[in-house]
């Protein structure tokens, strides 16, 4: 590609390149990716806009720290191989977070450009060189580091786990990764569905650490398999991404009723076990005429989503506060609407109302108004009294949360938690027990994904300090 | 990848396949199950250890063919293998020091005992256990309990040992008295029936409960289950409950959640079967 010489003026006239997407109605009806990603074009014109910030206040918005605006120069010369080379120096899951990150609030929200007009489209480039990398793998391929003949366990496959593995294997610790179920990837391909995020990116970046020579055991629980302590005399170290994993369910009458789901179950239902695809697929799933999703974050979107897919005529984002208090994604709730997705606002669930087979029929809401600011610094819903209705639906699933999962912590109760049953750790991630790290949604709550990778690779490197200073 | 090493049929719709895993096998504790997903595209469905032999390093599942998955699965042959087997999952069945026990199974549900009688066995409790069947064929694992202790057969229609139903002899044990505590495993109504029945006894009830499950590691909440007005998750909280305290009409509810998407699996399956394109 030929780079031409741009002025300071004809950079700032260059305007944020729109995503190219699957038509609004037509990918209502499909599970294929929405975002189709830049074409070469766009993804030129969109690097030039970038102006290359002395202080580039966008690298403080990334929790990871990405070095952004070196790996857009590269972009803009056309010379992919080495934007490849910085972004995944930096970032080891690029195709997942250019596709999930909220750079709304994160990088692309410091952006100098923004001030006038719209930030540089920091994800979607990201993803646009990502993208190349995964076509492009082997002339990025790294030596392997000399072998330290260190053993270090992993605990779940997660982005948190994947992400230390990957910096462990770099610095040539031999890195075993224990996950729960049949397939390697967290939320990421239980969770978030495949129109967001294909699996194909997922097994793509999972491919690209057993290269670097990090061994996966799937089907193994951490806490019924093997207890924690087992590992302990087993590795000179853990590391522990086991995710934020269980559900929370409102506590109303009738949420045992036949078609009230968790969001987990529901999506993982459809996304891991791909019971979209069902008979295909031998998993079920119950397809709702009017699906009610309790919640207003990325799970409760996607729940809403899926469900417009596999048929809904209604598919109804149910949320307790309003538009502007919503955690989803920007670019979700836009999707969400422009398939048809609707949304109220300001009630919450009271009741499931069932039939006498038991099956859902109904939700009972109750309407809210926002009253003071809480903790944290949301302003809080209140009922309204007297505002009891009726919203018909045959499905409901329940978004509003997860907690961690005590079934790994149970198991050694000499591992210190909050009150909430989070895993205790420092800012190097190290827990009460020596040689034991923890990160991701386990030690922090539900969170992002960039988040967990963050800790995944600060943990890495304590624990390669920690495995040096054993050693010496 | 798990080998199929033996396969053996044990009642016109129940199978037993020793199946390896190495490490479950070695610390697997009565009462807890494996989640097994046969192949790719293939459901997650629960089945508990039956036996397990550390040595050779496999476990026995002990498989009643009700629906597409368990069929495709009693399909297998020696030497095939399973695709994914995670476990060993749920705690360990709470088992007593002393008095006695008495270990009552219907149908499959015999099976899921077994386990229970041999880790009661191994602590020398005495087991006197009350297995049942249609008729003569449809029992199963009597030698096996008979190696723990002394059983009593029952058959609805009489064929063999006893006629009538588990429940009904269940009740003439412990009339005669000295039972510390009853185990009891099998299909919904025969739980909730020996539930009744110990009641009125007082006898501590144990059951083992067989919601749909989907990841069996507390993930979904899809094994919802509702003990004494709380919600358990049967793979992880159980799945062996207090059976006075199970709410089984829930249960039994929540298991026909999804009959017709059952119904039409298995129609297609048996239409691939006939025009030859299942395996
Ligand atoms: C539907 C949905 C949509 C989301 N959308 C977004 C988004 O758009 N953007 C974003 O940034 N974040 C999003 N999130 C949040 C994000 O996915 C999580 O914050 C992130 O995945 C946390 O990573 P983790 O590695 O800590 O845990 P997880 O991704 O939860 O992974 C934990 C892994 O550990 C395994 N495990 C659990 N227990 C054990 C055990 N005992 N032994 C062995 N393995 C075990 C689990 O099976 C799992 O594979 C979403 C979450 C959900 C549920
Ligand atoms: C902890 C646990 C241990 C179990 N152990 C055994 C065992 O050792 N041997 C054995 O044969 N079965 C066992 N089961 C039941 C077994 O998992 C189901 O029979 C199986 O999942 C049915 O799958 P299918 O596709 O063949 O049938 P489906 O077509 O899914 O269902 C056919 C019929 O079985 C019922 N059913 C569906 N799922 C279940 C379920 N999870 N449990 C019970 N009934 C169900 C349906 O309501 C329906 O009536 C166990 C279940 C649990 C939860
Ligand atoms: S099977 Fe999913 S929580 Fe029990």
């Amino acid at each position: 590609m030929i780079q031409m010489k741009i002025s300071p003026k004809e950079r700032l006239a260059i305007q944020r390149q729109l995503m190219p997407e699957q038509d609004a109605l037509e990918r209502a009806h499909n599970f294929a990716e929405v975002n189709l990603g830049f074409p070469e074009q766009l993804a030129l014109l969109e690097a030039q806009r970038c102006i290359q910030c002395k202080d580039p206040k966008c690298v403080n918005g990334c929790p990871v720290r990405v070095n952004i605006p070196r790996f857009i120069k590269f972009v803009a010369e056309g010379n992919l191989q080495e934007a490849a080379r910085s972004l995944l120096g930096d970032n080891a899951l690029p195709g997942v977070t250019g596709r999930v990150c909220p750079q709304e609030t994160q990088c692309e929200a410091e952006c100098i450009r923004g001030l006038k007009g719209k930030p540089v489209a920091i994800g979607y480039l990201e993803r646009y060189v990502a993208d190349w990398a995964f076509q492009n793998a082997n002339g990025l391929k790294q030596a392997p580091a000399a072998p330290t003949g260190k053993k270090v366990a992993v605990v779940g496959a997660g982005p948190a786990g994947l992400t230390a593995a990957g910096e462990l294997a770099k610095q040539g610790h031999s890195v075993t990764i224990y996950e729960a179920l049949h397939q390697p990837g967290g939320v990421l391909v239980y969770g978030i569905p495949e129109f967001r995020l294909p699996k194909k990116i997922v097994d793509l970046e999972v491919q690209r650490l057993q290269e670097a020579g990090v061994e996966i055991e799937c089907n193994v629980v951490i806490g019924r398999t093997y207890t924690l302590n087992e590992l302990r005399a087993k590795f000179d170290a853990i590391f522990i991404g086991n995710g934020a994993g269980l559900p929370v369910f409102m506590n109303v009458p009738g949420e045992n009723f036949k078609g009230v789901y968790s969001a987990n179950e529901y999506l993982t239902r459809v996304n891991l076990m791909a019971a979209y695809d069902f008979p295909q697929a031998d998993t079920p799933v119950l397809i709702g005429k009017r699906v009610a999703v309790l919640g207003g974050g990325n799970v409760a979107m996607d729940s809403a989503r899926t469900a417009k897919r596999l048929g809904a005529d209604a598919s109804m984002i149910i949320y307790r506060r309003t538009r502007k208090e919503m955690p989803a994604r920007a670019e979700e709730v836009h999707h969400a609407e422009q398939e048809g997705i609707q949304f109220e606002f300001l009630v919450a669930p009271v009741e499931v109302l069932g039939n006498d087979k038991k099956w859902v029929t109904g939700l009972k809401c109750i309407r809210m108004q926002l009253g003071e600011p809480d903790a944290s610094g949301r302003r809080s819903p209140v009922p309204i009294p007297g505002s009891e209705f009726v919203l018909d639906c045959d499905i409901v699933v329940v978004a509003i949360g997860t907690r961690a999962n005590p079934l790994l912590t149970a198991t050694c109760p000499e591992l210190k938690l909050n009150k909430r049953g989070n895993i205790e750790a420092d800012e190097n991630g190290m827990t009460s027990l020596p040689g034991v790290f923890a990160g991701g949604d386990i030690v922090r709550g539900a969170a992002t994904v960039i988040l967990a990778m963050g800790d995944g690779k600060r943990a890495a490197q304590s624990i390669g300090d920690y495995l040096k200073a054993k050693v010496g | 990848m798990h080998r199929i090493v033996s396969k053996t049929r044990l009642s016109p719709n129940v199978t037993r396949l020793d199946v390896e895993a190495r490490r479950i096998a070695e610390i697997r504790q009565p009462g807890q199950f494996v989640i097994i997903r046969r192949a790719p595209k293939a459901e997650r469905i629960p089945l508990t250890i039956a036996d397990t032999n550390p040595v050779a390093g496999t476990i026995s599942l002990v498989i009643q063919s009700v629906g597409k998955s368990t069929q495709d699965l009693v399909a297998m042959e020696v030497g095939q293998a399973i695709q994914d087997i995670s476990g060993p999952l749920g705690m360990p069945t709470e088992l007593i020091e002393s008095g006695r026990a008495l270990c009552i199974g219907g149908g499959v549900g015999t099976a899921v005992v077994h386990p229970i009688a041999q880790g009661l066995h191994q602590r020398e409790v005495p087991v006197i256990s009350v297995i049942g069947g249609r008729s003569k064929e449809w029992v199963i694992f009597e030698e096996e309990l008979r190696r723990l202790g002394e059983v009593v057969v029952c058959t609805d229609d009489g064929s063999y040992g006893r006629k009538g139903f588990v429940t009904d002899a269940a009740k003439d044990i412990l009339t005669a008295g000295g039972i510390t505590i009853v185990y009891a495993v099998g299909p919904v109504p025969m739980m909730r029936a020996v539930t009744n029945l110990t009641r009125s006894f007082g006898v501590h009830t144990v059951v083992s409960l067989n919601p749909i499950m989907v990841d069996g590691t507390g993930m979904c909440g899809g094994c919802r289950v509702d003990v004494g007005g709380e919600t358990k998750f049967a793979c992880v909280d159980g799945p062996e409950f207090d059976g006075h305290k199970v709410n089984f009409d829930l249960l039994a509810d929540r298991l026909s959640t999804y009959r017709t998407h059952e119904q039409s699996s298995l129609d297609r399956h048996d239409h691939n079967c006939r025009i030859g394109l299942g395996k």
